[in-house]
């Protein structure tokens, strides 16, 4: 056992621990203004130093490592003098005119001087940074309260890796500074506040608490973040009217400790929008078919993407709305069987609502068309690492980003689409970790990458498979592993023999060495070159972990690039162990919850087959119901074909909007068009809403309680922080007592199958149905929840999954061949459109473009352009710009950007008014999967004509 | 024989005249060879010129462009106008009392060489040495520096030998060497004097410690401002590649390893081995916590030893002639030579290398010859402004590590500035604060404000403003700026104020309470 002395008292300590740590963790508060636990020591402040015994002058804590027999004195007479010293200095710099400061109540400075006795400073006052910027709509940056402690510039260049400011100048004129002093927007800052977060006093200050939000005037209330699947913890600040003041993390989050992104952060103001809805709608053709109202009223043929405040709805109560939404629904089911009905679950909704909804589905309304909008973009995976693993999830735990020696990026933004990851990832690489980022794209992760290979989009598969030839030609591979836990290599290592690098090399563009160079560093797990291997000099195997997302799922052969990546691990034997794995990111806040509680038609909650008797029987006796049905359900496109082909006639959506998030959009249009009946549930009349006949008024999940699964299968509490507006409920509440009002127009009386009265009820009901949440309840999910399986009461969860052994036993390699995008770039259409998100912009934007400074900093679509595609079809920077496909046609503007290669144009998804969905094809589905191909269809550009009054530059 | 003429052309000589000179000499010159050289320390009487004909080397200077004729005319034996005026006739120089007290080790080429010429280098037994450590086992080479009493010429004093075995000792790789050359005391001129006379001797000391602790590359931190020693050292590197000194397999060693030149941007406190390192990495250059030290934890957190220039240019000769004869020069605790840049208040300003352990009488007096014009000592100040001033009294105190320290100033890197009685004690301090002030990277609070704090009490004394109170505060204000700023320049920055203070009170004293500069140096009150 090893100890210290700090104060008298002895302390063991970990190894690597600094004095500061040891004395912070045993409640000695040592003063310190430039510390934080999750960054490098800075020793800056000078306030921390202690007296060690044996050294002639005091030491700061927060750089001193404990050793064996260190004797420390953390408050003597002679360091409180010091201290009172430095205190009285900084003080000199910055005034403790604490009343009328923002900060007050709530700075380091001020509790520090209140602690030693220090009201003015003895020295003469010089404030030398009088300079107040206020150039953006997240922060201002007011220099007289900058006591240049650094944690600001350390949090942007060690966690969020933008090294957007750095001190400048030199001496008193030392201050922090964007490049050349320039404003925010001009820097690499991406608005995270994280700089925010840190600062101890009022240097840098959240605009939405200028003079509203000092500490005694708000009341902090913790939840999830509703935006993408990292599942971050947020603690909003609710003003005594019970308004959201502003967002900030904290320290004890489980996921992402105290740091956020744009959207976490900033993007909650939708909730108050003016736009929310507040009561049930009937459309006014069916109200006054209805006798609700007198005027006649027909639907116009507007699509929702161009209309400008549609007035196509009357307010009705919830008993009426509900009335008329179960009559149309039983209806349909009596007069044209179950499975002329369809509801689509939701990503955005709680695992407790998704639940309640397909069971509502299935039990209620006797079908299995029941699917959402995972089936958009991670359907791959479920498919693919379902056949590889046995299970279609994240393997790997987010936190364990940070340990890995390679970390391998493909077709993942993850700088935008989950900042917070990247901030582990930025870690990591920090750490000397080294990044092999594989995209078409110069994505902004690319800026920490030790390797960038950048295949024509599509081709990426076969740098995929030449990667694994080099490996198995080096002899790089795991054999053990492969041996003891695996089963089809011989067969893998077949399929893999032609595909040489050079093969890949002539179908990809990414030049042979490369590829070599890839799969030397990921198979190793090596470290970035001047870092060594992190082992001494035993070629021992690092730790390698894959990332991806979307780039490599929304493609016709999602499936197949799924599994080779899962060929990958296992063949180098990075699976099963801490800070290896392959980790798909789930993009919404619930959508693996979605999938796990059976928003899917082929399964039920738990991933239980429908075609299972068995789990069918046994699923219906733990609901009290009848026989479920047995045949899986329509897709999501499927149900659009249907729709259009009339054998879907009505549909329950419950918050999504395939009115922008779905392909060929003209196609989404005339399918929901063709139905007899929509009814809509959500937060805001969305795109998909506006063809709705009924529309249901939803609570947002920052007002409800309830539980989100987020990427790594961790299931985490939410919590109500503000009320919902008007009549607005929980979408739980809502479905249940549709289905109650459906049973009773089915004839079936009260079944018991909607008694639920809580949340809280509903998990103990998935407890008992669902294997892998069997252990869970809402008592135990408080803090930081459990991540499954987790089977029972007492099982602590599963953060890494196939440790011992493979969820199917054995993994099992599969050779796949490379197959390219269906369709090609040819003479009419030369470019390859892909799509995906901004940082700024989530989804369909319902949420971030209702956000005031989520707009401000991006306001409307862009297409970026490579400046050679933009110079040959004439367009220049900022200019508007024609994206025609074989689907339709969009006016957006030009971002002439080298993000994209000549031959790529790249649209964000969120713009209803550039809406890449009405570009992107429906015929090419992933034949298991039946995921569209998102990320590659053919178009051309071409310059507008110019309209009468627009000027031509 | 022919005649040969070499122009000495380091930055003190081309600022006195010298490329005219030489051009002259070149055009004039039929039949002879006008060769370039570096500095020979005598900085006071550039241009210098030294005319060697087999019979006698004659060393002339200053010279001017004017007196070029005569000098040629008197080169073809015929006498025409007046000769500049002759520092040497001996080849050994011992016939000039400047040189003849000085012991040259590092700088023994310095003045001698054609800086360009690997050839000249390798004629006067350049890379034997490396030769010879490369055919010795590193913990030998340890060994000897270690026995040779070398500690480091940046100012601090650490045991060369000891610092390199720490290194060995790290079983991480790779590992790395960095050269400070970032020279910024104000009035120093050390490194750039050696670097610009004599560049391959600091690659081949860096050779030997690479060797010495297994390093594969190693870095060259130079001032920007210093174009012309840049210019040397790439040139030198240049050749040490393809002569085999440097690159793959070193003169078939199996050693690899190579130069990379790092230019500063301007910062003085790049100097501090830390904020050095993290200037090489591609960050703003401000200094970290110590421990991890850089033998442990430097680059990239990779073992990396840091030696100053006269560092590196020592371990050549300490390999070629021996631990005991460097250690013989010394003192008890500390061996071999120090290169000082003699300025300010003197006669004979210039670089001069002397053995550790003479006086600095000796060093003010027999070498610099006084003070200028006659005029009487007052102090001089040593190691620049982390160091102090030593008064008249303690001329006696021997030139070493512990003895300086007594006083209250420090060895320094070898900046030493005389002062005469014409200077004011306390406007020095001012003028060495203003210094770290306005170079202090902002980082830890005593630095940055608390150097701000006790210059505004330096200004207000020497503009008569200052209460005796403001000397108590100042008094306490050093000694929390000493105890606790973060790296060596905030630690220091208090010791020309300390020493000053201490050594001339009643200057101090003269300006709070009569409000009057004894040396007539400060306004006070602008005339008011």
């Amino acid at each position: 056992m090893t100890a210290i002395t700090i104060d008298g008292r002895e302390f063991v300590f970990d190894d690597g621990a600094t004095v500061m740590e040891v004395a912070l963790a045993n409640g000695i508060d040592v003063p310190r203004l430039c510390y934080h636990p999750e960054l490098t020591p800075s020793g800056g402040c000078r306030l921390c130093v202690v007296e060690v015994e044996g050294r002639p002058n005091p030491v700061p804590a927060c750089g001193l490592a404990c050793e064996e027999g260190l004797v420390v004195a953390t408050s003597t007479e002679a360091l409180t003098a010091m201290r009172r010293d430095i205190l009285d200095l900084f003080v000199s710099e910055h005034p403790l005119a604490c009343e009328t400061c923002d900060a007050n109540g709530a700075c380091d400075l001020q509790s520090l001087a209140d602690r030693f006795g220090i009201t003015e400073t003895t020295f003469d006052t010089e404030v030398p940074r009088a300079l107040l910027q206020d150039d953006n709509a997240f922060f201002v940056r007011d220099h007289q309260y900058c006591i240049l402690c650094g944690k600001c510039v350390r949090v942007c260049t060690e966690v969020v890796g933008r090294n957007a400011i750095d001190y400048a100048g030199r001496g008193f004129e030392s201050h922090i500074a964007t490049p050349f002093d320039g404003i925010m927007v001009d820097s690499s800052c991406v608005f995270c506040s994280s700089c925010v977060q840190v600062c101890p006093t009022a240097a840098l200050l959240p605009k939405p608490r200028l003079e509203v939000g000092r500490s005694w005037a708000v009341t902090p209330k913790r939840t999830v973040c509703g935006y993408c699947g990292v599942g971050c913890s947020v603690e909003y600040l609710v003003d005594g009217e019970g308004a959201i003041v502003d967002a900030q993390g904290f320290p004890e989050a489980p996921v992402n400790g105290e740091f956020l992104c744009v959207k976490g952060r900033s993007g909650w103001d939708f909730v108050s929008s003016p736009e929310r809805l507040d009561r049930p709608l009937i459309r006014r053709d069916l109200a006054h078919e209805l006798g609700l109202s007198d005027e006649p009223w027909e639907m116009p043929d507007t699509s929702p993407l161009q209309a400008r405040k549609p007035d196509y709805f009357v307010p009705v109560d919830w008993d009426t709305a509900l009335d008329v939404v179960a009559d149309r629904l039983a209806g349909t089911v009596r007069a044209h069987g179950p499975d002329t009905v369809a509801g689509l679950a939701s990503a955005r909704c709680t695992n407790e609502e998704n639940y309640v909804f397909q069971k509502f589905l299935r039990a209620g309304l006797g079908t299995n068309n029941v699917d959402h909008c995972a089936r958009l973009c991670h359907a791959s995976t479920v498919t693919g690492l379902g056949t590889a693993f046995g299970s279609g999830a994240m393997t790997n735990s987010i936190r364990g980003i940070r340990d890995a020696d390679c970390i391998l990026i493909t077709g993942s933004n993850t700088s935008e689409a989950h900042p917070v990851i990247s901030y582990e990832v930025v870690r990591a690489v920090n750490g000397g970790a080294s990044l092999v980022v594989i995209d078409p794209r110069r994505i902004p992760i690319t800026d920490h990458a030790t390797l960038f290979l950048q295949p024509r989009p599509g081709a990426d598969i076969y740098v995929f498979l030449a990667m694994m030839h080099v490996i198995i030609r080096e002899g790089w591979a795991d054999a053990a592993f492969i041996e003891e836990r695996t089963e089809g290599y011989d067969e893998l290592a077949g399929g893999v023999a032609e595909y040489t690098p050079e093969v890949a090399a002539l179908a990809s563009g990414v030049p042979a060495e490369l590829i070599e160079q890839a799969a030397h560093l990921y198979a190793k797990g090596r470290r970035r070159e001047m870092f060594g291997d992190g082992n001494g000099s035993t070629p021992q195997r690092g730790r390698s972990s894959i990332l991806y997302a979307m780039g490599i799922t929304q493609r016709s052969n999602g499936t197949e690039l799924v599994l080779a990546l899962a060929d990958l691990a296992m063949l180098c034997g990075q699976i099963g162990k801490p800070s290896t794995g392959v980790n798909p990111l789930r993009g919404q806040a619930n959508v693996q919850g979605a999938c796990d509680l059976g928003g899917l038609p082929n399964v039920l909650p738990g991933y239980q087959k429908v075609e299972d008797p068995e789990r069918r029987e046994a699923m219906a006796a733990a609901w009290g119901c009848g026989p479920l049905p047995d045949r899986p359900g329509l897709t999501i496109v499927e149900m659009m074909r249907a729709a259009e082909a009339g054998d879907v006639k009505a549909m329950y959506v419950m918050g999504e909007n395939p009115m922008l998030s779905d392909p060929n959009l003209a196609h989404v249009e005339a399918s929901l068009r063709s139905l007899d009946f929509l009814v809509c549930q959500d937060v805001f009349l969305s795109e998909t809403a506006q063809l709705a006949h009924v529309v249901l008024p939803a609570a947002a999940s920052l007002e409800k309680d309830g539980t989100f699964t987020n990427t790594e299968r961790r299931v985490q509490m939410l919590y109500p922080v503000v009320a919902p507006p008007g009549q607005a409920r929980p979408d739980w509440e809502i479905t249940q007592d549709l289905a109650r009002r459906v049973d009773e127009r089915l004839g079936r009386g009260d079944t018991g199958l909607w008694g639920l009265g809580s949340t809280a009820e509903i998990m103990d009901e998935i407890a008992t149905s669902t294997p892998s949440y069997g252990g869970m309840s809402h008592e135990r999910l408080v803090g930081d929840g459990l991540v499954w399986p987790c089977p029972t009461p007492d099982h602590p969860g599963t953060p890494v999954l196939h440790t011992e052994t493979f969820a199917r036993g054995l993994g099992k390699f599969h050779a796949v061949e490379a197959r390219l995008p269906a369709e090609q770039p040819d003479e009419e259409y030369p470019l390859v459109l892909s799509t995906g998100r901004i940082l700024y912009h989530y989804h369909t934007g319902t949420m971030t473009r209702r956000s005031e400074g989520l707009t401000w900093r991006e306001p409307r679509g862009y297409a970026e352009v490579n400046a050679v595609d933009a110079e040959a079809a004439g367009i220049g920077d900022g200019r508007p710009v024609l994206i025609r496909s074989r689907r339709g046609e969009i006016r957006t503007q030009a971002r002439v950007s080298d993000r994209v290669p000549p031959g790529v144009v790249f649209l964000a998804f969120h713009w209803k008014e550039a809406p890449a969905n009405l570009l992107t094809q429906d015929f090419a589905l992933d034949p298991q999967a039946k995921i569209p191909e998102f990320k590659v269809s053919a178009v051309r550009i071409s310059k507008p004509p110019v309209k009468r009054g627009e000027a031509d530059a | 024989m022919t005649t040969a003429v070499r122009v000495g052309m380091s930055t003190c000589g081309l600022a006195a005249g010298a490329q005219a000179v030489y051009d002259a000499l070149t055009a004039g010159g039929d039949g002879l060879v006008v060769g370039r050289t570096g500095c020979l320390g005598a900085c006071h009487r550039e241009p210098l010129v030294e005319v060697a004909d087999g019979t006698e080397t004659m060393l002339y200077g200053p010279v001017s462009v004017e007196q070029v004729p005569a000098l040629l005319a008197h080169v073809r034996g015929v006498a025409d106008g007046a000769l500049p005026e002759v520092v040497s006739r001996r080849p050994d120089r011992s016939d000039y009392p400047y040189l003849g007290r000085q012991v040259k080790v590092t700088t023994q080429l310095c003045g001698v060489i054609d800086p360009y010429s690997l050839d000249d280098y390798l004629a006067h037994g350049g890379y034997e040495a490396l030769r010879q450590a490369l055919a010795t086992p590193p913990g030998e080479v340890i060994e000897a520096i270690t026995a040779s009493r070398l500690r480091g010429r940046g100012g601090a004093g650490f045991p060369t030998g000891v610092k390199w075995g720490i290194s060995r000792d790290q079983d991480v790789g790779p590992k790395f060497i960095i050269c400070n050359a970032d020279e910024g005391d104000p009035g120093a001129f050390m490194d750039r004097t050696m670097i610009e006379g004599d560049p391959h001797r600091v690659l081949e000391g860096m050779l030997i410690a690479a060797h010495a602790i297994g390093a594969s590359k190693g870095y060259i931190y130079i001032r920007a401002e210093y174009p012309l020693a840049v210019e040397r050292l790439a040139t030198a590197i240049g050749q040490a590649r393809e002569y085999g000194t440097a690159g793959d397999d070193v003169l078939g060693s199996g050693m690899s390893f190579d130069f990379v030149i790092k230019e500063g941007a301007g910062a003085f406190v790049c100097g501090e081995e830390t904020a050095l390192m993290r200037s090489i990495e591609g960050y703003r250059g401000m200094p970290t916590m110590r421990p991890p030290y850089p033998s442990e934890q430097g680059l990239w957190g990779h073992p990396t030893n840091i030696n100053n220039v006269e560092t590196y240019a020592s371990v050549p000769s300490i390999v070629l002639e021996g631990p005991d004869w460097f250690a013989g020069m010394g003192t008890d605790n500390s061996g071999g030579t120090k290169a000082f840049a003699l300025a300010g208040a003197i006669e004979n300003s210039g670089l001069v290398e002397i053995p550790i352990g003479m006086t600095l009488r000796e060093m003010i007096y027999d070498i610099g010859g006084g003070c200028r014009d006659g005029r009487a000592f007052k102090a001089v100040q040593l190691g620049g402004p982390s160091g102090g001033c030593i008064p008249a009294e303690l001329l006696d105190t021997r030139i070493d590590y512990e003895d300086l320290k007594e006083t209250g100033a420090i060895m320094g890197s070898g900046g030493m500035i005389v002062a005469d009685e014409t200077t004011c004690m306390v406007d020095i301090a001012r003028y060495f604060l203003a210094f770290t002030q306005d170079e202090s990277c902002g980082k830890c609070v005593p630095c940055r404000v608390g150097t701000r704090k006790m210059l505004n009490v330096l200004t207000a004394a020497t503009e008569g403003r200052a209460a005796q109170s403001d000397l108590d505060r100042l008094r306490s204000l050093c000694d929390t700026v000493h105890r606790t700023s973060l790296c060596g320049l905030g630690q220091t920055a208090p010791n020309p104020v300390l020493t000053t203070m201490r050594y001339f009170e009643d200057e101090y004293e003269a300006h709070v309470a009569d409000k009057e500069c004894p040396a007539g140096v400060c306004g006070m009150g602008g005339g008011s």
